[in-house]
């Protein structure tokens, strides 16, 4: 050891060298232009605080991502419970479902809820074929069809910590509890739920992280109607070049994530989930 | 007789959970017939199944260009993430500093920060250096975006070697740089495949941040796919999907079996 610089510091060096020149460094420079375009000042900050638009698409975007959050991790806890205590078929039927859609493009899967639920449909048509419905229901461009197509997005990213979890789970635990006479129900409200609950706060976190910043889905299912902050930001920057607004609104979003993710770090220790 | 620890295994929840399944599988089954449509439009064939919009896409300029400019993206970006993502976890394993966590920390930055606000920024250093809609600032980006993806499995992989590794081979009097390649690297086979193909196909499919970098010059397959759905549901999409979604499937069985082998020939 005797060259402090040998070929593994730079090695080591490379990356993080890089990251710093062409992300953290613009980083700043985004942040040069929340406050100083079109204007020096905090005048950015100020509407997105007050402008009536802005705080209508930030009401919204925090009402999709708290219910896709929700049903996410709920439909999530559900498909880890089989996939991790299933039989073995009921096991793999839970892997394909939770793996194939997850290495699919997003745009491919947005697509395929486009087919779905356009006007003229699959589910429309379908509907209408059995007399259930006269008219075509309008589900692409709502809000549903939005948080349909997020779900759909996010139930494997909610399903990775709350199966991690749920495989560390000592089962002796659980057979005592089931030995001294509590029943399956008693057992999982004070036992088992109790043991998975630092997956679900990991897992809801990562979701409602993932939702905030999302933009393919929404924007695809919202088709242009149902605005959320991403596409906001992206309507800012390119359609009516307020870069120093979209500055700010990706400054805001990407402070309500250091706080999450500051959050995740105190409920529990991820380095624990990632087995 | 063995018992289940947690006997919820009531009806209901089995339902439940194979209709969360096919909730799940929906979207991607209903692209499939979609593709066979006769028709110019959306629609579902009615026993008039045709392969027109395979053939379409098969010879049209434009299709055909976004796929060379994807494979050609995804071949060069994964390739230096990959070398990038092993130099760093190397580095890490060799040196162990103890600045390593901050290291780590913004190395993972751009997985960590939503895909919007990491577009906003690699939007504002490309305008600045002129690198919008070019072949070098897409890799570029694409290295940004998938790179950390890359140093988690390369991560994973060292901390799987036994440090007593180097002090043999550097006792046995291999230099520093024998002792990397000759030695560790050939340990880290595996690791290496998986971030490079990890990284391939996150950038295959990186849609978010090319959006906002990308445009005339250059179109990968998932910005025209993005474009044809914003201006014209065109059937052609349903079949790219169906040729991805069964291109993804191969590779996802592929590589299982590959590790499955892996694991049985036992290192």
């Amino acid at each position: 050891m005797a060259a402090r610089l040998n070929i593994h510091t730079i090695a080591m060096w490379l990356l993080p060298a890089l990251f710093l020149a062409v992300y953290l460094a613009p980083l700043l420079g985004v942040f040069g232009w929340s406050v100083s375009r079109p204007e020096p000042g905090a005048e950015n900050y100020v509407r997105m605080l007050t402008d009536a638009d802005a705080l209508n698409i930030m009401l919204r975007t925090a009402r999709v991502c708290i219910l896709v959050t929700g049903i996410s991790v709920l439909l999530a806890y559900l498909m880890a419970y089989h996939w991790v205590f299933g039989s073995p078929a009921r096991k793999l039927f839970m892997e394909l479902c939770i793996f194939i859609p997850f290495w699919i493009s997003v745009l491919i899967r947005a697509f395929g809820w486009v087919v779905i639920l356009r006007n003229k449909g699959i589910l429309n048509e379908t509907l209408l074929s059995i007399g259930a419905i006269t008219e075509p229901l309008t589900l692409v461009r709502t809000e549903l069809s939005v948080i349909l197509g997020m779900v759909h997005f996010l139930v494997p990213f909610a399903v990775f910590p709350i199966a991690s979890v749920m495989r560390q789970i000592d089962s002796r635990v659980l057979l005592a509890s089931r030995g001294m006479g509590a029943n399956p129900a008693f057992t999982f409200w004070n036992v088992f739920l109790p043991l998975t609950i630092p997956g679900v706060l990991a897992s809801v976190i990562i979701v409602f992280v993932f939702a905030l910043g999302f933009f393919i889905t929404p924007a695809i299912l919202g088709g242009g109607k149902i605005v959320m902050i991403a596409e906001y930001i992206y309507i800012q920057m390119f359609q009516t070049s307020n870069w120093g607004f979209g500055a700010a609104l990706s400054i805001g979003v990407l402070a309500v994530v250091a706080a999450m993710a500051g959050l995740l770090f105190r409920v529990i220790r991820p380095e624990r989930l990632v087995k | 007789m063995m018992r289940k620890p947690l006997n919820l295994q009531g009806w209901l929840l089995k339902l439940a959970a194979v209709l969360t399944g096919l909730f799940m599988l929906m979207p991607l089954m209903a692209v499939i017939p979609v593709s066979f449509t006769p028709k110019r439009f959306l629609s579902l064939p009615k026993g008039d199944w045709s392969l027109r919009h395979y053939q379409a896409l098969m010879t049209d300029e434009a299709w055909l260009a976004s796929i060379s400019d994807s494979v050609l993206v995804a071949l060069a970006s994964s390739v230096i993430a990959t070398v990038l993502a092993t130099a760093f976890a190397l580095g890490l394993w060799f040196r162990q500093p103890r600045y390593g966590g901050a290291l780590v920390g913004l190395a993972l930055l751009p997985m960590a920060v939503p895909p919007v606000v990491s577009a906003v920024i690699i939007y504002f250093l490309q305008a600045r250096i002129g690198l919008i809609d070019t072949y070098a600032g897409l890799i570029l980006t694409h290295v940004i975006m998938v790179t950390p993806f890359a140093v988690i499995v390369m991560l994973t992989a060292t901390s799987r070697l036994d440090k007593s590794l180097e002090l043999a081979s550097r006792n046995l009097g291999a230099s520093r740089m024998q002792t990397t390649f000759w030695v560790v690297l050939p340990n880290l086979k595996f690791g290496l495949f998986s971030a490079w193909f990890l990284s391939l196909v996150l950038s295959w499919e990186e849609i978010a941040v090319t959006l906002f970098v990308s445009g005339i010059d250059v179109i990968t397959l998932p910005k025209r796919i993005w474009d044809g759905l914003r201006l014209n549901v065109d059937p052609i999409i349903a079949a790219v999907s169906v040729i991805l979604m069964v291109l993804t499937t191969i590779a996802i069985v592929a590589k299982t079996l590959h590790e499955h082998h892996k694991g049985k020939s036992g290192s």
